[in-house]
Formats: C-alpha cells, sequence, structure tokens
C-alpha cells in the first residue's frame, strides 16, 4: 500500500534535527512576539488547533491511519474539562487532566473497534463512531446540548495563576502547547516511531520481523486521541465554553485540512496548517457559509496538487526536515 | 386496533412504515455508494450532498421552470448524474494510482464546496416542495394510517434497487461491470473501453443519489444540510452491510430501517445511535459486514 | 528656496490647524457603537435577522445621534445558533472593535452564553430575541434587559387561554435546548395550575426538518392539545407535517406557543388560521404602528414587522436616551441603571417601564389567527382576542429567584 505521506525517512536524521530546531526557535520566537501584536485570543486559539492538528498527525503522517472522527476525543474531552470545572468545582490544571483522561478512555475503546480495519474502512469506521458520540452529546444532559456547557470565569491555576489576566492565560497555553509538540517530536523519533514509521511503510514486512503492529498501531492511536483531548481541555478553559461544534464532523474534517494545508508526516506543517486556517475563518467570518466552500475548495486542491502541504513543499525545497 | 407488546399497533406500525421509508432512502444511498466503490475502489463522500443537490433540482426545476415531480424523477437523476460524470473525469482520474484514502478526502472536500454554496443561497432553511397531486391523501387500513406518497417511496425504491441488482448482477454489461473491477487491463485487452465504463459507473451511482433526492423532497423538507445529515448513517450501514457487495447493501439498507423504527417505538432516545451500536457489533463479531467479500 | 519653505511651513500649519479641528470636533462626539447578533442564515432568519438590523437602523435615525453629541455605528453578524460562535463574536467585539451593546441574539443558548460575555466585560445586553425567562430569574445580570417577551409571558398568554377554552389534556413537542425546556416547563407549571394534564413530551433536535414520527407520537397520546414548544421553523414544520398526518382532523389542536407573524405568512392563513398566540406588538395594531411599519419595509419589502423585531428598535431608542443622559456609554452597568431609572415611551410599545431584574413591562395581546376569508389585504392576519395589562403579563419579582432583586 503505498504511504500517504512522501516524506525523508530515516537517513536525514541529523540534519534533521538542526532544521527542525531551526523551525522551532522561529516557532518560540513568533509566540513571544504574537500577543503584542495579535489579538491573544486568536492567537491561543489557533495553538489549541496546531495541538490537536500535531495529535492528529501523528496518525496519519506516521503510522499512515486516516482518523475521520477525531472531534470525539477533542470535543468530549472539552465537556468533561468544563464539567468538571463547573459542576466538581475543579480547579483548571485538574479539570484539563480529567479531559485529557477521557479522551484517553474513550481512544481505548474507540481503537480496540476501529484497528481491526485499514485504509478506507478505518476511516469510515472512525467517522461513523464520532457520530455516535455527536448524536449522545445532542442530546446527553451532561454536555448541555444544544446550549454546550458554560463556566462562568476562569479561575486560578493551581491556586497562584489568575487566568482572568490574559497574558497569564497566554503563557500557560504556550507553555502546554509547546510541551506537547515536543513530547510528540520524541514519541516520532524514538524506537516506538521508527517501528510506526515501519508500519506505514510495509505493515507486513513489520509483522514478519516479529512486531504485533496491532499493539503498536493501538499505542500511537491511543497517544494521538490523548493529546487530541489535551487540546481540546484547554480550548474549554480558554473560552470557558464547551459545545456541539466541538464533536461535530465538520470539527473533524478541519483537522484533516489543517494537517493537509501545514503538511502531513511533518512536525510543524500542523502548526503552521492550523494557524493558517484559523486566520482564513476568522478574517472569513463575514461572509458567512462561503467558508465552508472555502475549505472545501482548499481541500480539493491540497489532494490534487498540493499534497506536501506548505511546510512538506518547503521542506521538500529546502531539501531539509521539518 | 391491537397491542403488541403493550404498544398499541397504530403507534408499531406507524413508525415501522416510517421506518421502512427511511430505509428505502437508506438502501437507494448505500447502494449508490456500493455501486461507485466497485468500480472505484473510491468512497463516495460527496454522495450526500449530491443527493441534497438532486432534492434541490427538483424544487429550482419546480419554482423556475414549472417543470413537477413526475417529470423531475427522470430530469433530475439525468443532471445529477452528469455533474457526477464531470467530477469523476476532470478530478478522480487524477487520483488513479494514489492511496484510495485521497479519493475520500477530494469527494469531502467536494461535499463541503456543493453543501457551502447551497447554504449560502437557501441559508440552513428547509424549503418546501409540494407533493404530487396523484399522490396526496392517503388510506386508513385500521391498524394504521397509510399515506399514500410514503407507500410510493417504498415501492419505487423496492423497484430501482431490484432493478439495479439485476442489472449488475444477471446481464452482460452488469458482467463487463464486474470483471472490469476484478481485472481491467484484461477487460482492457477485450476491446471494453474501461476509462468509460468507470466514468459512467460513478455518474450511474451520483445518479441515483440525484433521484433518491427528488424522491426525499415532497416528505423531508429540501435543506442544504440533509445530506451530511443522513450520509453519515448511510456510511455505518454500507460498513455493517459489507462494502463489495450490492445485495447486502440494499437488504442491509431496508433491514437498518425497520430496525431504527422498531427503536423508535420500545426505546426512543436511542433510535438515533442504534444504527452505530449495530456497526460496532457486526464489526467485533464479522469485520468484513455482514455479507462482504473481505477487503 | 526660502519662499517655498516659508509656503509649505504655512501649509503645514493650516492643515495640522484644520486636523486638529476637525479631530477635536469629533472627539467632542460620544462614540457609540452597536452589535446586533443574530440569526442570518437559519430557522430564526426571517423572524429577526435582517429586520432586526433595519429595526436598529430605524431607531438610530429616530434619535438623531448628531443632536445629542453623539456618534452611532451599527455591526450585525450571525451566530448561527451556536452559543460558542455567539460567545466568540460577542467577545471579539468588545475586545478589539470596542461595541458597547449587544442586541437581539435570538435562541435562549446563545443569549445565555452571551450574557456571561456581557457580564463579565460590563457592557450592555439588550435581549429582544431570546425567550427564556431564567434571564431575569436565576441568570439575572445588572447588564442585561430582557426586553420583548419571554417563555413565561407565553406560557401565561396561550397557555392559559388554551386550558381555560378546553384543552385540557397535553402533549409537548420540545425543541430540544434551553428555550423549548423553558417553555415545556413554563407552560406545564400554567397547565396544571388551572386543572389540566400533560401526558407526555418529546424533545426534538434544533432546526429538525422531519417530525413525523414526533407527530406520531403526540397523536398516539390522544391528548387534545399538542403544546409546540418550538419557534420559527420548526413550529412551521411541525403544523405543515401535521396537516399530512392528519393530526387536526383527528381532533387535536396545536397549541402554537411562540408565533410570529413571520411564520403565520409562511404557514398561510389557509393552514394557520384559528391558531391562538400571544405578542406583545402587531403591525396593524394603531396608526403609529403602521407608519412604523412602512418605514421598517424599505429594507425589507413583502415582509411584516415581527414582536422581536419591533423590540429591537425599541431596546436601541431607550439605550440611546440613556447614553445621553450619562453622556457615556463605556459603563454598561451604569447605562442599564439609568435605563431603569428612566420610564420608556416609544411609537411601538407605548409608555412602559424596566423592572429593577432586568424585565421590560409592557402590555401583552392573545391574537387568533384570521382565516382567508376575514383578511382583507395582506399582513392582515390577527384577530385581537383579549389584551393582558402589563402588570399582569410578566411573571412578579418575587417569583424570580434572581439574585438582583433583594427580597
Amino acid at each position: 500500500m503505498a504511504s500517504l505521506a512522501g516524506v525523508p525517512t530515516v537517513n536525514r536524521q541529523r540534519e534533521g534535527a538542526r532544521s527542525e530546531a531551526v523551525a522551532a526557535g522561529i516557532l518560540v520566537a513568533f509566540l513571544a512576539a504574537a500577543p503584542f501584536v495579535l489579538y491573544p485570543v486568536f492567537v491561543m486559539k489557533a495553538l489549541c488547533f496546531a495541538l490537536f492538528a500535531c495529535a492528529f498527525n501523528l496518525l496519519i503522517g506516521y503510522v499512515g491511519l486516516l482518523s475521520f472522527g477525531h472531534a470525539l476525543y477533542f470535543g468530549w474531552a472539552s465537556y468533561l474539562a468544563a464539567y468538571a470545572a463547573q459542576s466538581w468545582a475543579m480547579p483548571p490544571g485538574l479539570a484539563i487532566m480529567i479531559g485529557t483522561a477521557t479522551a484517553a478512555v474513550l481512544g481505548i475503546i474507540a481503537g480496540l473497534i476501529a484497528i481491526r480495519r485499514q485504509g478506507i474502512y478505518f476511516a469510515m469506521i472512525t467517522l461513523a463512531l464520532a457520530q455516535m458520540m455527536y448524536l449522545v452529546a445532542l442530546r446527553a444532559k451532561l454536555t448541555g446540548g444544544e446550549d454546550g456547557i458554560q463556566l462562568p470565569s476562569r479561575r486560578r491555576l493551581f491556586g497562584v495563576f489568575d487566568l482572568n489576566n490574559e497574558m497569564t492565560m497566554y503563557a500557560f497555553v504556550v507553555i502546554v502547547v509547546l510541551a506537547a509538540l515536543f513530547l510528540i517530536y520524541r514519541i516520532i523519533n524514538s524506537p516506538f516511531g521508527e517501528v510506526l514509521k515501519a508500519i506505514r511503510e510495509n505493515e507486513q514486512r513489520s509483522i514478519s520481523l516479529g512486531y504485533s503492529t496491532d499493539r503498536y498501531k493501538l499505542v500511537a492511536f491511543v497517544l494521538s486521541a490523548s493529546l487530541a483531548g489535551l487540546a481540546g481541555s484547554l480550548k474549554a478553559m480558554v473560552f470557558q465554553l464547551a459545545s456541539l461544534t466541538d464533536v461535530h464532523w465538520t470539527m473533524s474534517g478541519e483537522v484533516v485540512l489543517m494537517t493537509l494545508v501545514g503538511g502531513l508526516g511533518t512536525i510543524f506543517g500542523p502548526v503552521v496548517g492550523a494557524f493558517f486556517i484559523v486566520a482564513m475563518e476568522n478574517y472569513l467570518a463575514p461572509f458567512g457559509q462561503w467558508v465552508l466552500v472555502i475549505q472545501g475548495v482548499i481541500f480539493v486542491a491540497c489532494v490534487l496538487t498540493f499534497r506536501r502541504g506548505i511546510v512538506g513543499e518547503l521542506a521538500h525545497w529546502l531539501r531539509v526536515k521539518l | 386496533m391491537f397491542e403488541i407488546f403493550g404498544i398499541p399497533s397504530q403507534a408499531l406500525f406507524g413508525q415501522l412504515l416510517l421506518g421502512l421509508i427511511n430505509g428505502s432512502f437508506y438502501a437507494l444511498l448505500s447502494l449508490g455508494l456500493a455501486v461507485i466503490f466497485g468500480m472505484l475502489n473510491i468512497v463516495n463522500f460527496t454522495h450526500g450532498a449530491q443527493y441534497m443537490m438532486g432534492a434541490f433540482t427538483a424544487y429550482l426545476l419546480l419554482q423556475y421552470l414549472g417543470i413537477g415531480y413526475w417529470a423531475a424523477l427522470v430530469i433530475v437523476p439525468i443532471l445529477v448524474g452528469a455533474t457526477g460524470i464531470v467530477i469523476e473525469r476532470f478530478l478522480l482520474q487524477r487520483l488513479r494510482g494514489l492511496d484510495h484514502l485521497y479519493g475520500l478526502l477530494l469527494t469531502f472536500g467536494l461535499a463541503l464546496i456543493i453543501e457551502g454554496v447551497f447554504r449560502n443561497y437557501y441559508g440552513a432553511n428547509g424549503q418546501a416542495y409540494g407533493m404530487p397531486d396523484a399522490l396526496t391523501g392517503g388510506h386508513n387500513l385500521g391498524f394504521m394510517f397509510l399515506p399514500n406518497y410514503r407507500a410510493w417511496v417504498i415501492v419505487f425504491s423496492l423497484i430501482v434497487c431490484f432493478g439495479t441488482w439485476f442489472a449488475i448482477e444477471r446481464t452482460r454489461l452488469g458482467s463487463y461491470l464486474r470483471a472490469a473491477t476484478e481485472n481491467p487491463t484484461l477487460v482492457r485487452a477485450f476491446g471494453i473501453n474501461v476509462p468509460r465504463l468507470v466514468t459512467l459507473t460513478y455518474g450511474f451511482g451520483v445518479g441515483l443519489a440525484g433521484l433518491a433526492g427528488v424522491m426525499a423532497a415532497p416528505i423531508y423538507n429540501v435543506s442544504p444540510q440533509m445530506g451530511s445529515d443522513i450520509i453519515i448513517v448511510v456510511f455505518a450501514v454500507v460498513v455493517i452491510g459489507g462494502m463489495g457487495s450490492i445485495m447486502g447493501a440494499i437488504l442491509t439498507g431496508f433491514a437498518l430501517g425497520i430496525v431504527e423504527g422498531l427503536t423508535k417505538v420500545f426505546f426512543p432516545e436511542a433510535s438515533s445511535t442504534v444504527i452505530f451500536a449495530i456497526m460496532i457489533v457486526v464489526l467485533l463479531a464479522r469485520p468484513t459486514g455482514l455479507f462482504g467479500r473481505g477487503m | 528656496m526660502r519662499g517655498s519653505t516659508g509656503a509649505l511651513t504655512a501649509g503645514l500649519a493650516m492643515a495640522t490647524a484644520v486636523f486638529l479641528g476637525t479631530v477635536a470636533a469629533r472627539a467632542e462626539d460620544i462614540q457609540v457603537k452597536l452589535g446586533v447578533l443574530t440569526d442570518m442564515s437559519s430557522l430564526y432568519a426571517d423572524d429577526n435577522g435582517p429586520g432586526s438590523v433595519a429595526a436598529a437602523k430605524l431607531a438610530v435615525q429616530d434619535f438623531n445621534p448628531s443632536a445629542h453629541g453623539m456618534k452611532v455605528d451599527i455591526i450585525s453578524a450571525d451566530h448561527q445558533n451556536k452559543p460558542d460562535i455567539g460567545a466568540n463574536i460577542a467577545r471579539q467585539w468588545f475586545d478589539t472593535q470596542n461595541v458597547d451593546a449587544i442586541l437581539d441574539v435570538p435562541n435562549s443558548g446563545v443569549a445565555l452564553a452571551v450574557n456571561e460575555v456581557v457580564r463579565e466585560k460590563n457592557k450592555v445586553f439588550l435581549v429582544s430575541g431570546a425567550a427564556i425567562s431564567d434571564l431575569t430569574g436565576p441568570k439575572c445580570s445588572p447588564n442585561t434587559i430582557h426586553w420583548t417577551y419571554d417563555t413565561w409571558m407565553l406560557a401565561n398568554g396561550t397557555g392559559k387561554a388554551v386550558v381555560k377554552t378546553g384543552g385540557d389534556t397535553w402533549f409537548f413537542i420540545t425543541a430540544d435546548y434551553a428555550f423549548g425546556h423553558a417553555l415545556e416547563r413554563d407552560t406545564t407549571a400554567v397547565v396544571l395550575a388551572n386543572g389540566g394534564k400533560v401526558l407526555g413530551s418529546v424533545s426534538v433536535p434544533l432546526n429538525n426538518q422531519d417530525f413525523s414520527s414526533f407527530l406520531l407520537q403526540a397523536q398516539q397520546s390522544k391528548a387534545k392539545v399538542i403544546g409546540l414548544a418550538n419557534a420559527g421553523g420548526d413550529t412551521i414544520n411541525s403544523i405543515k407535517q401535521g396537516a399530512e398526518f392528519g393530526i387536526t382532523a383527528g381532533g387535536q389542536h396545536f397549541a402554537g406557543l411562540l408565533v410570529f407573524i413571520g411564520d403565520v405568512e409562511a404557514l398561510g392563513l389557509k393552514v394557520a388560521q384559528g391558531l391562538v398566540l400571544t405578542e406583545t406588538f402587531y403591525w396593524d395594531m394603531n396608526d403609529a404602528t403602521r407608519a412604523w411599519t412602512k418605514r421598517w419595509q424599505v429594507d425589507r419589502p413583502g415582509k411584516f414587522p415581527t414582536m422581536t423585531q419591533a423590540g429591537v428598535y425599541s431596546a436601541t431608542l431607550h439605550y440611546l436616551k440613556a447614553v445621553a443622559a450619562l453622556k457615556s456609554a463605556k459603563d454598561g452597568k451604569a447605562v442599564v441603571d439609568e435605563m431603569k431609572k428612566m420610564p420608556t415611551d416609544d411609537p411601538l410599545f407605548g409608555k412602559g417601564v424596566v423592572r429593577a431584574d432586568g424585565r421590560k413591562i409592557h402590555p401583552a395581546y392573545l391574537f387568533q389567527v384570521k382565516s382567508p376569508a376575514e383578511s382583507k389585504y395582506p399582513g392582515d392576519d390577527y384577530i385581537l382576542k383579549a389584551t393582558i395589562p402589563a402588570n399582569e403579563a410578566f411573571r412578579p419579582m418575587k417569583d424570580d429567584n434572581c439574585p438582583l432583586v433583594t427580597n
């Protein structure tokens, strides 16, 4: 089965580390300057989606599995985090952990069901599972249905940092997201990550080499779901609202779009893709439903002619690893 | 009026009838998907949007050209199928040889475009499409009230479904199609224009979606999101039935519609999710689906 | 060279003087920005949407900002019936666009979310479109005024009238979100208080297109009245599809708990005739409302204004008067306090008052939809059946549970 992302693999690792470090430096510098130039809430939103997209990319870019229902983990984590903060009066740190744990549990269950199939079947199953949980969210008392869960105001992080201060909240989000990105980087470049890439290239051969590929795929799936859940919980804390939008299939589609636009199988691709799409939606918001059309056009264009994505093309052009 | 399991017969048969109608649409749509997947190995995510286009085309034909339901039944599938042919010829063909997932992504993007355009002009509201005069009203059968149009929907979709099955499984053209799926190169060697066959097949599948749309117009409101609401359920139906099988798609569609209707009577809160729950059970027990031939 | 430098300096000086002059003149003006946050594309678009924006514009026109040394801008956005989108737009409007007051917001779920953002940012929220009575109840806020109507008023208007005329068994078809549940809750209380019974209810997703299975359940219950705890497109669909299934032929009646004139126009008098409904404004009530409607129709030809659109006009007018009195729009709570102090007076709702809990008081009217034969001209849709005086139309403050009102 041909791999979905045509990225340079093992032999470029040493040069890769340097180019990736440079890119990381640029990202950190940008994030340090951003809140003084851009609307901080916008940057925080983009960061949450960047983490979401990176989590998604873990599966598609490095294992070759297209999860078309990733909103399930993102949305339900945000619901549980908001619910914990509201009904159990949990402070933000604990609420986020509860949300992430929820996503992990959902990831295990969904993974056990979906891993049995590959390729298109896998995508359709993940989509159907996510839709089922959307319909559950629509009616459940816990989620507030159409109204969502509303948090009155932000609380103190660890009892010390007042998150109502926009800059404090921003710093918190940046730290969490960067830490998670670093974690993803370490996962990809570990022996575990190498096995994942081997499975993506040729699963039969990996099996014949003695790896229980199903187990590896499941672990990757759960990691991806958990990190998506972390992104969702964070978003709930930033906006103090968890709603149906976060579990809807269009959210699943959006994260695919962000990763596709940014570059499948690159570390920074999803980050760039997330910023790009969030900015585009912000800019085009007055134009109503054209946003949907433009998203579709970008999808089609990317699939036909721009499969490497922004960062992928950049990496290809500069012949580095990003 | 009698009672079954404590539920009055009127309620039971009424919901069963509604379930059978939903099942007709599930069957028609999953049939189209199965035909397309069989030939092109592409999951046509645009199917829902094409169903919606069918309903809207019927609505527009009536609004602006005064063309009514019966003519629309013939014209609309041809029009919508034609758009399908254009999509296949100019977009999908470029993805030959690539991972099949790209096909899913492309058709997903197309679905967004189509729904977005319609949403822009019609909002998220439904437009009314009047029922054809010949089919208004209904018959009181004693144990339930049967609206004429809904009876027609069931009968006509059964005809279309079994007609398609017959054409594919029992005619020569169908055999060319099935052979071309198995071994395109060999079939080409026999002088059959395989790419054209593929394009026409996609057009036919899309036309089926458009036909379902016309049939839906009088009973479900014609709204831009009617496609996306139904397509994911149809995916679940297809996964349950097994992707490769035409008969599997038809039978599973009708059966699941009935199951959904029964659930509405006995356990209403679960009615929207029951099909997905069944999908999970089937996947755990028989991963290739009930009638599937394995992947 | 020297001459041209002199000329250049003089020119620059003059330009600076003119510039400073105009800036100084504009700095005198109090800047006010209003945001109409509404449903532009979905089931509430006709009853609110662009018509609400048109109403706000008329209010600004009639107020005549320059005569008060003010400059008023109006922007608008579509919340798409999603609380997160509505809250985000509100937050962004306050943070980056200097919006001072948000108007309309149909969809009670969105209104509840926006209510919290407005409270946090100390701006003003003038709710006309949303109905949930909790906005002057447990969720009341010193920054919010609930203007046109609410679920309690609807329940006590339509609900009570229907029970009193013999509709004593009810089955609810409820839109599954804040508004539907509140309306069902408030109407159930009225039905029970007047000796009726509720036989059952079913929750339906918002903006549902196919009501057949829910109507079937309603038919099954054999309740005399099928209470429609929904609005806009949902109500239209329920009634239309009910006709297909022979609901009214079978002896059951629909109670449209929230029906706007836009819905009646969409249904047509043939289908809607006989429906009893409660509104606080009717375009054809008197000369003042007729004159205003004519002006409004310039922006919305062929349509008739609903009470929520009229409410946007009335609320905007009163808000601008309060800002003029205070000479500033910056402190939301202060402006709302001023609005509560001043009695209201406008051509659409007449004289009224804003209570301490944020509830605007005015009379409510029980209407019945005319039959096609009784209607003499387009828009001639209602017969006035009863007038509920202002002090009876809305929930008494003592029953509010509003933290603002100290008992």
